[in-house]
């Protein structure tokens, strides 16, 4: 038990430094993609062939990699920043397009400068869609955590791993249950989270 | 004062507004009147900025509008759109405040100034304060965004079809609002853009009519029934 607990908490701070790294630079990519079509498009499409890796090949993928790659955490908090940059990079980007044209418009008209518009209104009204994205990047990444294991990252995919080779259902799920409880926990305090900031926009 | 010197606005290649040359002097209440897409509208934007002239100058202030720093003229300038372009985000107060905000007006005063705004415009502040504006009707909607346009007392206020959104008992009462809540303020120059001959009327002292980008007829508003340019007639005929 107090190792499942080991795991499930090791499980969770993996996950949860990676999406705070991926808020961090989705957030602002986002923003930039906003501005800059072209340049954004690219970005965009970059973090859209990042999700396409097979996780297990991305993980294989960066164990010969100096710095970011190697065995154990790092490698493991790296790949879950790359898949969960782009839910994030593109709620954002939606999240700022869909800022009525005319309320912009209106910010503009009135003086505001291209930041106080950006943190003043875009921002603001963007939030919904932003924690969104990032609800959808944190049910992904509990998920996909469950193989950092293959590279010594820990977590509760230790007990699926080991459960695998043991050919033991029962060590398998003793991993596999508490990840998808955590999964659907987390969807759903975020999404509470989306509607409360939903309902301070002035939506509901 | 505001002074458009042979100003041109090209969109792919056909002139929205065609060389227009004209003087509006300070504190002047001047109505733009035209047909959809006759350039009125464009007319007005370029005086703060929001769009750039093609060709030609405006100058306000005795400044082109080039040489301006625009977040700070257009602080100086209220607007007033079509569609009330509230931040829904931010309660009414909240709204209201926006420019003084940015001017760094003590909270103290933009309060009482809000509130005594809203009391002109019937929405009293003690109901309507804290409201958001999703919990407001069409009409009360644009009566805040009249308040926010006029409460850092702009020297020029530009009103691009403010009411022609809402229904015509609305629009009336709102023109007489918006009329009481600017004609003492003398200094103030407005321009404001209708295709409703007797909006234009109501509201301001000069007509100018636009047609295919350019001006057409300029007349003191008491003059403008008996003006003989044809555009004039079937405006006055309809």
């Amino acid at each position: 038990m107090s190792e499942l607990l080991q795991l499930t908490g090791q499980h969770l701070l993996i996950v949860a430094i990676a999406v705070t790294i991926a808020i961090a630079a989705g957030v602002p990519l986002g923003t930039f993609a906003h501005r800059r079509r072209r340049l954004g498009g690219i970005a965009l499409r970059i973090t859209d062939v990042v999700q396409t890796i097979p996780s297990l090949a991305m993980f294989g993928f960066l164990i010969p990699l100096p710095l970011i790659g190697g065995i154990g955490a790092r490698p493991a908090i790296v790949a879950l920043v790359l898949y969960s940059l782009l839910p994030i990079v593109r709620s954002t980007l939606v999240g700022l397009d869909r800022v009525d044209a005319n309320v912009r418009e209106a910010a503009t008209a009135m003086g505001m400068t291209d930041r106080q518009l950006l943190w003043g209104v875009e921002l603001p009204l963007a939030t919904p869609a932003i924690v969104a994205g990032i609800r959808i990047a944190s049910v992904t990444a509990i998920g996909v955590a469950t193989i950092a294991a293959a590279v010594g990252g820990g977590g509760l995919g230790t007990l699926i791993f080991r459960g695998v080779s043991m050919v033991d259902t029962r060590l398998i799920l003793s991993g596999a249950l508490p990840a998808a409880l955590l999964a659907i926990a987390a969807d759903l305090v975020l999404t509470q989270v989306e509607r409360y900031f939903a309902r301070r926009r002035g939506e509901s | 004062m505001i002074e458009y010197r042979d100003v041109s606005v090209l969109r792919g290649g056909t002139a929205i507004l065609d060389r227009v040359t004209l003087r509006i002097g300070k504190g002047e209440r001047v109505a733009y009147l035209g047909r959809s897409g006759a350039g009125k509208t464009t007319a007005l934007k370029v005086i703060n900025g929001l769009i750039a002239p093609s060709s030609g100058d405006v100058v306000v202030d005795g400044t082109s509008i080039a040489q301006h720093a625009l977040p700070e003229l257009r602080r100086r300038i209220g607007y007033v759109l079509q569609q009330p372009a509230l931040f829904p985000h931010r309660n009414v107060l909240d709204n209201i405040a926006t420019v003084p905000r940015l001017l760094q007006w003590p909270e103290e005063r933009i309060r009482a100034e809000s509130e005594r705004l809203l009391e002109q415009l019937e929405l009293p502040p003690a109901t309507f304060g804290a409201r958001f504006p999703r919990m407001l009707s069409g009409g009360q909607q644009q009566r805040v965004a009249i308040a926010r346009a006029l409460i850092a007392h702009p020297e020029i206020v530009l009103c691009d079809e403010p009411f022609s959104a809402l229904d015509p008992l609305i629009r009336a009462e709102l023109q007489t609002l918006f009329r009481n809540a600017t004609r003492d303020r003398a200094a103030t120059t407005l321009v404001f853009v209708t295709h409703d001959v007797r909006e234009a009327l109501r509201i301001a002292e000069r007509v100018i009519v636009f047609d295919a980008g350019r001006v057409v007829a300029d007349t003191p508003a008491d003059a403008f029934m008996n003006h003989q340019h044809p555009l004039v007639r079937r405006f006055v005929e309809a």
